[in-house]
């Protein structure tokens, strides 16, 4: 479980996050949407340490994670852009995060998956965008960890790729994970996601179901949902 | 940290520039050697030419490296292992390869040309090392410079004018100074003006070995003065530590507060 209090943060003069307070129960999809520079990402980051938080306080398991690094062995993180050193072949990359936690990888079923085998040695600076993601996508899907954050992470991906990220994203929930989605597709939100949190301005505009959501705002298609939250 | 400077080092060695730095050092050691003939006499050019160079190729390299890996250290930054380690890793890894450049590229020449029966030897091994020290303090200045700096162009531009002053403006002033204030005892604000520079340290510290009074020039003179030779050797070897050490703890405090 997750629980944030109070959360605070402020780039400059620009208030990101603003006094927030959310609580992710265990298991389950959750959809973090918002406009652009809503502090979807801060959020995000604020929970994995790598922002550090003005004020509040971020409890996993009960217990504050800020300033920890222990507690990332148990979050498996997909950042929204991938960029990996572009001397290094795949392989080498995989191996390397494999390093650098103490757990166990199961990236050769993944691998298979996305169709990663002739790409394996190859250099990281000659593949795709796409490809890039997907190796992406093995890195963050190789462990067994009960929270999953992604951001955005149908990016550059093609459509049989992207049905796959779907499938293990399921997955993944029936063996009772908690997954952190952040996306601007409203077909994958209205797919995937048991619930949905609404960021505005740094503090939580609205958080439930899409069926509550739409119910709330009279409106049949999510999108349009979302507009007229915005709106009003 | 052994397992971040494991891989960026991995990177950085298969990297073109490396190569590039690598054959550069080979060539100018093989035409030095060839045009002076003489060790010792190569060893004095060299110098001029390092103690301009390296830091300039570091600061480049230092800065390139952090923009360029900025979102890989996003991803390592989510895994469960200290910032501090992250940061200290890919530095060393950037520091360590390019002080490989330089000592197997300087060093093939001139064991080629026999340095090891050389009384000179020693007078080269002080180059390499003074080198190496240059890599490690310009490329941590250059990273703690990057640090500081989220944009781009920004860290680039103050990380080569940081270059600039310590290679070539400072001394400028410190010489226009000299001069303006000719009728005061400088001694001693010389040779603190000195070592608040990492250049002319390792300028003074090879010449000091090289016992070539000509070129010691006025600082050079007062630090011998000072110190004596072997005095001076170590004390400017311990500055040139304390050189690394600076920039290193302020990479360390501003990456425990750093948001990413």
């Amino acid at each position: 479980m997750i629980e944030i209090k109070n959360l605070y943060k402020s780039f400059n003069k620009l208030t990101v996050l603003d006094g927030l307070d959310l609580v992710f129960k265990d298991g389950g999809i959750f959809a973090i949407l918002g406009p652009n520079g809503s502090g979807k990402t801060t959020l995000i980051k604020s929970i994995l340490g790598m922002v550090v938080p003005d004020k509040g306080e971020i409890l996993v398991n009960n217990s504050d994670v800020i300033g920890q690094w222990a507690y990332r062995n148990d979050i498996n993180y997909l950042p929204q852009i991938a960029n990996f050193p572009s001397n290094l072949t795949v392989i080498e990359l995989i191996n390397m995060v494999k390093n650098l936690r103490p757990k166990e990888a199961k990236e050769t079923e993944l691998i298979a998956t996305f169709g990663l085998e002739p790409y394996l040695n190859k250099k990281l600076g000659n593949l795709s965008g796409g490809t890039k993601q997907k190796v992406n996508l093995v890195l963050t899907f190789m462990f067994d960890s009960p929270l999953i954050i992604l951001d955005e992470p149908t990016t550059g991906l093609d459509p049989i790729s992207l049905i796959h990220l779907k499938e293990i994203i399921r997955k993944e929930k029936n063996e009772g994970k908690t997954i952190l989605i952040t996306t601007h597709i409203m077909s994958l939100v209205e797919e995937m996601a048991d619930e949905i949190v609404f960021l505005l301005d740094g503090k939580i505009y609205f958080k439930g179901s899409a069926d509550t959501l739409k119910t709330q705002t009279k409106q049949h298609n999510l999108e349009h949902a979302i507009a007229s939250l915005l709106q009003s | 940290m052994f397992k971040i400077l494991k891989y960026s080092f991995s990177d950085l060695i298969r990297s073109r520039w490396s190569y590039v730095y690598f054959l550069f050092y080979l060539a100018l050691g093989f035409v030095l050697l060839f045009l002076n003939n003489s060790i010792s006499k190569a060893v004095i050019t060299l110098m001029n030419i390092i103690i301009v160079l390296t830091p300039l190729i570091a600061t480049i390299f230092g800065v390139m490296y952090y923009y360029n890996s900025k979102e890989f250290t996003e991803l390592l930054l989510a895994q469960p292992i200290k910032r501090k380690q992250i940061f200290m890793g890919q530095y060393l890894g950037v520091a360590i390869s390019l002080s490989l450049s330089l000592v197997l590229g300087l060093g093939i020449p001139f064991v080629a040309y026999g340095a090891f029966q050389s009384t000179a030897i020693f007078d080269f091994i002080l180059l390499i090392v003074v080198g190496a020290f240059l890599n490690f303090i310009f490329v941590a200045l250059s990273y703690s410079i990057a640090l500081s700096n989220e944009n781009k162009i920004k860290g680039f531009g103050y990380a080569i004018l940081m270059w600039l002053f310590l290679a070539v403006i400072y001394d400028g002033v410190f010489l226009i100074s000299l001069v303006v204030f000719n009728d005061y005892p400088l001694d001693k604000v010389a040779l603190l003006a000195t070592m608040f520079n990492p250049i002319d340290l390792s300028r003074i510290l090879i010449l000091l070995k090289l016992d070539i009074s000509a070129l010691l020039g006025y600082t050079g003179a007062v630090f011998k003065e000072f110190f004596g030779t072997n005095t001076g050797l170590i004390t400017s070897l311990g500055l040139l530590s304390l050189w690394v050490l600076a920039p290193i703890w302020r990479i360390n405090t501003k990456v425990k507060k750093k948001d990413f």
